[in-house]
């Protein structure tokens, strides 16, 4: 069957912004896609609301919709673009829901608009968990037993019926989505009412624990012929109980015996036959009971999944690529597979190394929250490794988290804690099992009480030997043959330094003296049975070495690294623009990163990819091997950063800002003095090492003061504190976050308007300034968690050239070549400058969609050589100054926050960056843009109803004004005593409900009553317990909007105000663009009160 | 690494240190390579792996240790066996033994902790080759030149070596045939080296075989009137096993009859037709193999060094090869390199594919051909 016809234009749904268990793997699956179809000539129009994804920038479709993934907006995108299929299966789950939604509406057929890839029908039978079993009872496969439940009573029903321990899953959800297990009936009871919450449909699946099992997926592809193949098999490390994202996991399968493994295969090719799977990839899960051999199907995704890009790394198969393909009538056999060139896409891929993936969380971040691992997923991001071995490539995996102290290797017997302990799954249990044998207990009896495989055990076993053999020997006594050995077991230097008391790079020169180094192998998908043609690598501990003489001088990018909230998928976007660009400019891009999920990992996205951590050891034996012209560091966030003194003290050239600027601008110290030199005001600081000296500091610039560690990214550990007391608890967090960088501690400019600058510097100090984004959150909210906007809603043309020409000195002054990125606040009429960082920043994808320029590639053209000047020749960068202040558009970004998974945790918003995504709202109103990317975050905006409104006393005065606009616009207001009283006064009718301290009717018991459809709350301080704390925390939990800023308020109130009025046509972004270049600019968007009213 | 060192020493003079995981002393073979990533115990107790010294790609094996019943003959058929890493602990339910304690037990000579991928990547470059396991002979210039003196695989007839002496009924090995087929048929199998699971899946179609000898004249199975003969897999050069291409030849026309692998091989040549060895050769469990027939694709499990020359018939107008006993369809290809992977006559009953229907290891795609085969004797 080749390509059908019958179809033309192709509409692709992107997944949104990243949140927990959906990440930017839908951004690898959906650029996949868009690239093909296109290259298949078709046309295709996208929507996606994240603007820091690769597909949508605006080459990869003909029309790209930055819009809200709700069904009504994406349905006026459908009215206007009038696709003739819609391909539901990359999007993940949200693109998923989106087209059941309108898919059952009717609309689609109403539209004559078909799904590809897979049918409503086949969709509803794999969601619906209970309708899922009963299809696979009856096609004779083996589940656990189960009920289905629509209310918690007829939950508590099935509890006894089934026998406790039970596991709750909910249908329609994603990453564990409101499942949890339940050892009695109280625990079911609340565990029950969450997941019928969780799930979109009110059903629940109430099911016997096999907690303990071994857990199994397989990746399964079909054509439209039923010609099916696995892709990819990956056992679960962790067994049963931790979900599979959360869960260490290894490819390929490594202990079943081909009997047990070819009926899981057997299992999984019936599953995608019986739920009507007609074309693309699917994952199954299934369960082994390592007693029995019992295997039962836990679930299946009928699309693609963040394992499916796990397995498309692991084996250089395309899952996506060749789903997108099928999906429009192409078969398997008629797809060549893009690595051998020679053989069919009809295969199964084969390895002959071991892939481990591991997780990585971000637990630090919400102290009120449980680290302990269950059955809804709580990991931000993973690394893949690959070695020729487990113990190999988990090694190296562990290098890759980047957190310490799990990436230094192996732990002797200290903090071995109980056996019992190991059966709780946790970040580190490998670690623990590896304490536990140091301390001599047996491989069985810790494999009995953590039920993870003995075979995974016994691995860990032999590196625990490995690196009790080598602990306590000085370096100079440890030979090549040790060496190897070491390496081999996956020690890393940083692990034989800390068991040597050596240091990490003079384990690395003993190395080098001795010749013990990696020699790089290929992932060609046939373990060497056919000759591989794409340059994808991994380094090992061997023999022979693959790697092939490039033609062209090479330059080296290092990625950024597994995601974790604060260095995101937005680095990706970078580094995937700066290989494009190397191309252009006449280079072969060698790619080096860990992330499975990314784009950069794509083999198709550079000429040369390294799956490597970016860990010192790893990224100079790449670069020894590829001989770089240079290497470009600052574009994976601040992963590279710390990596590039060593490169340049090994002889490397790192392109752009060198790594003393790059010192000069983090260290906040040497920051400081600049900024004075400059006469630039900076809020008073001073340095702290101890206490003492802190309290002093705090004491000469006078509190509200902010602390925090240098070096590190997304505000970790920072916090503002208002007296001696708090500072003491602070200032001990923060100094733990970098050991040997003093704490800083500045004055909290409170109120101040905060601002992002995006710029490139080039090697002759020019400046092009991308864009000056002005916050909507008060400076004191993360730039990462604030909402912002372009262009600015309320600075002055002349503070908007002092920002820029503040930004142009700087640049110069330190030194910098490439990006910049620079936070100012604005306040008394002054504008200071809060941080520097001279690489890509956060906000890079945002303002490159918003300008129509990609700033990453300018920056890669400036890094090998160009100047702006050049470049505004060739229309690279607008000859137009100030471009993005005449933009007939408004753009506003708002941040995702995970708060919804971590129970307990408070929701106001900090210093400390928490949130794990962003989208955007594109519109020519710039109430409608704003109403937009409120809407995209998932704060559906009430347009009637109960607005709750309990607010700071300082905001007291200033909250009047947007309370009567809501009461006018017809909603209730519901307040406790002291706002009540303000807003009475003010002639506002409201009703007064009871604090959470006061009664048992209290305003919380209202929000989970479902009584209030929006929360105001503005906090003081943030003491924890407190109501203010209660109230969030309810809303988070209930899924009510609550906003804890001013500034916020208003945003909502205006944006309130456009969603009441008419909607507005959706426009794609390259209507957009093509309006910038010619429309006039329109008024810029107001926050603040109109004058009289207010205060 | 604990065990005695061991050298592994090819016919072009590459060497490879490692450690023996076997037994100890040394053996000889040809080097053959196989890409499976699970099922090394199948592959070990395989018959057509007989003079063979096998390398496995993936490097990590004997993981779930050796399970008696999985055994696909009565025992190791290696003849040394090669692996990165074998695991010293064998973890499964019904784990019998370790790899290296099978290993041993059956006195093969094996190593590990040497670059498979290498060696995987000499061999598909230089073709297959004579080589050498040893853990007493561990200077490389003198092991290589035995290498060079010992035997190849091109002209050794191994069936002989690895037949049943005497026949004997499937059923005591495997059970009775499945009754739920209709009527229970009678079929023979010459027993050129064959797996074990081609005959629990002909009893699981409800098929009773009596399995012969490889050199059983064709008069004497013809007087047992069977309703069908099979052929089975086996080591060695087809071109040297003559008995079996006469005893097909024979019973071409007078009974269906279906050929796997050596099987398939004998086919052929009873057909007129020619074998040649391949460079590199088909081991592994992932090769995509089309049925012209139906235009289906399945994913199967192959082990052969040899294969059936599609070029030896002259072709008529519908592209039927033209042979003595009729037109013949060459059926089956392999979408990866080309290779005729099974061919249908069309004017005697008789059929066969050169890859394994009957997995063990491997996907299950192929199993119909069982039920092809009995539809061929419930259609005279
Ligand atoms: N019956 C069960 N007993 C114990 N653990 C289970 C059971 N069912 C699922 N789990 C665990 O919960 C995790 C999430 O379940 P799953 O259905 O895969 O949710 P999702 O669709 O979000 O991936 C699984 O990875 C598994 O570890
Ligand atoms: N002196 C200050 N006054 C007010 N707010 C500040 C001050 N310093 C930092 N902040 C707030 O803290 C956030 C994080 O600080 P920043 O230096 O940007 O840390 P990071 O390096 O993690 O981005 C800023 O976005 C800003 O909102
Ligand atoms: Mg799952
Ligand atoms: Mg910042």
């Amino acid at each position: 069957m080749p390509r059908r016809q019958d179809l033309h234009r192709i509409m692709v749904i992107g997944s949104g912004p990243i949140v927990i268990g959906q990440a930017c793997e839908f951004d690898y699956s959906g650029t996949q896609a868009c690239t093909v179809l296109r290259r298949e000539g078709f046309e295709i129009s996208l929507v996606n609301s994240n603007p820091a994804t690769i597909m949508t920038d605006p080459s990869f479709a003909d029309r790209t919709y930055i819009e809200p993934l709700t069904p009504a907006s994406v349905l006026a995108v459908i009215e206007r673009e009038k696709p003739d299929a819609i391909l539901p299966t990359l999007g993940g789950q949200t693109g998923l829901n989106v087209s059941v939604a309108l898919a059952e509406s009717g609309e689609l057929d109403r539209l004559g608009v078909r799904l590809i890839g897979a049918s409503l029908e086949a969709i509803h039978m794999a969601e619906d968990r209970s309708g899922f079993q009963r299809a696979m009872r009856d096609a004779g496969l083996d589940v656990p037993r189960s009920g289905t439940a629509t209310t918690v009573e007829g939950a508590l029903a099935l509890g006894p019926e089934l026998g406790f321990p039970v596991i709750v899953r909910a249908s329609f959800t994603l990453g564990g989505g409101g499942s949890g297990f339940a050892a009695d009936a109280a625990e079911l009871a609340t565990t029950a009412s969450r997941g019928l919450a969780a799930s979109p449909v009110g059903e629940i699946l109430i099911e016997e624990s096999i907690a303990g099992w071994k857990e199994f997926e397989l990746e399964v592809m079909r054509d439209g012929a039923d010609d099916a193949v696995i892709v990819c098999s990956i056992e679960n490390v962790d067994p049963m109980g931790v979900h599979t994202g959360d869960s260490i996991t290894v490819a390929p399968q490594m202990t079943l015996t081909d009997r047990e493994y070819q009926q899981m295969r057997d299992a999984a090719i019936q599953v995608l036959r019986v739920i009507g799977v007609e074309t693309g990839g699917s994952n199954v899960q299934f369960a082994v009971d390592p007693r029995t051999g019992r295997q039962v199907v836990i679930e299946m995704n009928p699309r693609v999944s963040r394992s499916s890009a796990l397995a498309s790394k692991a084996t250089g198969f395309p899952i996506a690529k060749i789903a997108a393909l099928l999906a429009v009538g192409y078969r398997l056999e008629e797809i060549r597979n893009d690595i051998t060139r020679e053989t069919p896409a009809a295969f199964e891929p084969t390895l002959d190394y071991v892939v481990v993936k591991v997780p990585r969380f971000a637990f630090e971040k919400f102290p009120e929250a449980s680290p302990v691992l269950g059955s809804t997923m709580k990991s931000v991001g993973e690394v893949m490794a690959i070695g020729r071995t487990f113990r190999e490539a988990l090694g190296k995996a562990w290098r890759g988290i980047e957190k310490e102290p799990l990436g230094s290797g192996w732990p002797d017997g200290r903090g071995a804690g109980s056996l019992d302990a190991l059966a709780v799954g946790s970040e580190d249990r490998l670690h623990r099992i590896g304490a536990a044998l140091a301390t001599g207990h047996g491989v069985d009896e810790v494999a009995a009480a953590s039920d993870v495989d003995p075979w995974f055990v016994d691995q860990i076993a032999r590196t625990v030997e490995e690196a009790s053999g080598v602990r306590g020997r000085p370096l100079s006594m440890l030979g090549a043959g040790d060496l190897r050995a070491a390496k081999r077991a996956g020690l890393g230097d940083a692990a034989i330094a800390g068991l040597t008391g050596a240091t990490e790079a003079a384990v690395r020169r003993h190395r080098d003296a001795l010749g013990v180094s990696p020699v790089f192998k290929t992932v060609d998908t046939c373990a060497g049975e056919f000759p591989a043609s794409t340059p994808y690598h991994y380094s090992t501990y061997e023999e022979t070495d693959e790697v092939r003489p490039a033609e062209r001088p090479r330059v080296v990018i290092l990625g950024a690294g597994p995601n974790r909230i604060g260095q995101g998928i937005e680095f990706d976007y970078a580094c995937v623009h700066a290989a494009f660009a190397l191309e252009e400019a006449g280079f072969e891009s060698v790619m080096l990163n860990s992330n499975p999920e990314t784009v950069s990992t794509d083999y198709d996205t550079s000429s040369r990819l390294y799956f490597e951590p970016l860990a010192p050891e790893d990224v100079l034996a790449v670069c020894r091997r590829e001989t770089p012209v240079g290497v470009i560091a600052q574009f994976g966030g601040q992963t590279p950063l710390r990596l590039a003194r060593t490169l340049q003290e090994e002889g490397f050239t790192i392109l752009g800002t060198p790594p003393d600027a790059i010192d000069l601008a983090e260290d906040r110290g040497k920051f400081a003095e600049v900024l004075a030199e400059l006469a630039i005001p900076a809020p008073p600081h001073g340095e702290a090492r101890t206490m003492a000296e802190a309290r002093e500091v705090a004491s000469r610039i006078g509190y509200p003061v902010v602390v925090r560690p240098s070096y590190v990214l997304g505000g970790r550990a920072m916090e503002i504190v208002y007296d001696d007391d708090e500072l003491e608890r602070f200032v001990r967090s923060a100094a733990e976050a970098s050991p040997d960088h003093p704490v800083l501690v500045d004055r909290f400019l409170e109120g101040a308007i905060e601002v992002d600058v995006d710029a490139v510097v080039d090697a002759h100090g020019d400046v092009f300034v991308g864009a000056v984004m002005e916050h909507i959150e008060e400076a004191g909210v993360h730039s990462g968690d604030s909402s912002c906007q372009i262009p600015p809603a309320t600075l002055s043309d002349d503070e908007l050239d002092t920002i820029e020409d503040i930004a142009r000195r700087l640049g110069r002054r330190l030194g910098v070549v490439g990006l910049l990125n620079l936070q100012l606040a604005v306040k008394d009429e002054r504008i200071w400058v809060l941080e520097a960082n001279p690489r890509a920043s956060r906000t890079v994808p945002f303002v490159s969609k918003v300008i129509g320029v990609s700033l990453a590639r300018v920056a890669t053209l400036v890094l090998t050589g160009a100047s702006l000047e050049d470049l505004r020749g060739r229309g690279v960068v607008p000859t137009a100054a100030h471009h993005y202040r005449h933009l007939p558009y408004t753009s506003v970004k708002a941040a995702v926050l995970p708060f919804g998974r971590f129970e307990g945790a408070d929701t106001i918003l900090g210093p400390e960056m928490r949130s794990t995504g962003e989208v955007m709202g594109i519109d020519a109103d710039s109430g409608m843009a704003l109403a937009k990317a409120m809407v995209a975050a998932g704060h559906a905006l009430p347009v009637s109803g109960t607005v709750f409104v309990s607010v700071a006393n300082r905001d007291k005065r200033a909250i009047v004004f947007p309370a009567k606009r809501l009461a006018d616009l017809g909603f209730r207001l519901m307040a406790t005593r002291g706002t009540a009283g303000v807003l009475e006064r003010a002639g506002i009718p409201v009703e007064r409900v009871a604090k959470v301290s006061e009664a048992d009717d209290n305003v919380a018991a209202r929000i989970t009553a479902g009584d209030i459809d929006l929360v105001i709350n503005t906090p003081f301080g943030r003491a924890p317990r407190t109501d203010g704390s209660r109230i969030r925390t309810a809303s988070a939990t209930a899924g009510v909007p609550c906003i804890t800023t001013l500034p916020g308020v208003f945003a909502a109130v205006r944006g309130i105000e456009t969603l009441m009025g008419e909607p507005t046509e959706p426009r794609s972004i390259q209507e957009h663009h093509a309006a910038a270049v010619a429309g006039p600019s329109q008024g810029r968007l107001r926050f603040e009160p109109p004058s009289g009213a207010g205060p | 690494m604990s065990g005695a060192a061991a050298l592994l020493a090819l016919e072009d003079g590459t060497t490879y240190r490692g450690t023996a995981i076997g037994a100890e002393g040394e053996s000889f073979g040809e080097v053959v390579c196989n890409t499976a990533m699970a099922g090394y115990q199948e592959v070990l107790t395989d018959p057509s792996y007989a003079g063979q010294i096998v390398a496995m790609t993936a490097p990590q094996q004997g993981n779930y240790g050796i399970a008696d019943e999985d055994d696909e003959s009565w025992g190791v058929q290696v003849a040394g066996f090669v692996v990165r890493e074998a695991s010293r602990r064998a973890s499964s339910w019904r784990a019998d033994r370790t790899l290296q304690d099978a290993l041993a037990g059956a006195g093969v000579v094996a190593i590990e902790g040497l670059d498979t991928r290498a060696l995987t990547l000499t061999v598909r470059e230089r073709g297959a080759m004579r080589a050498a396991i040893s853990t007493v002979d561990l200077d490389p210039p003198s092991l290589v030149a035995r290498v060079g003196t010992s035997p190849g695989m091109a002209g050794a007839d191994l069936a002989r070596t690895v037949t049943t002496s005497a026949p004997y009924a499937a059923a005591d090995l495997v059970g009775p045939a499945a009754p739920d087929h209709g009527p229970i048929l009678r079929v023979a199998a010459y027993d050129l080296g064959m797996k074990r699971n081609i005959l629990r899946l002909l009893a699981a179609h409800g098929i009773e075989t009596t399995v012969f000898p490889a050199q059983t004249p064709a008069a004497e199975v013809a007087a047992g009137e069977f309703e069908g003969v099979f052929f089975s897999n086996g080591p060695g050069d087809p071109a040297a096993t003559a008995y079996g291409i006469a005893a097909c030849r024979d019973l071409l026309g007078k009974v269906p009859i279906f050929g796997i692998c050596l099987g398939n091989q004998m086919l052929g040549l009873a057909l007129g037709g020619r074998t040649y060895k391949m460079a590199f050769g088909h081991r592994g469990v992932n090769h995509p193999v089309q049925d012209l027939a139906t235009g289906a694709v399945a994913i199967t499990s192959h082990n052969h060094g040899f294969a059936v020359d599609p070029a030896a018939w002259t072709r008529d107008a519908e592209g039927y090869a033209v042979t003595d006993h009729g037109r013949v369809h060459l059926s089956h290809w392999n979408l990866n390199d080309g290779t005729l992977e099974g061919m249908r006559c069309l004017d005697v009953p008789a059929f066969s594919v050169q890859y394994h229907p009957e997995a063990a290891p491997g996907p299950h795609d192929a199993v119909p051909l069982f039920a092809e085969f009995r539809a061929a004797m419930e259609a005279v």
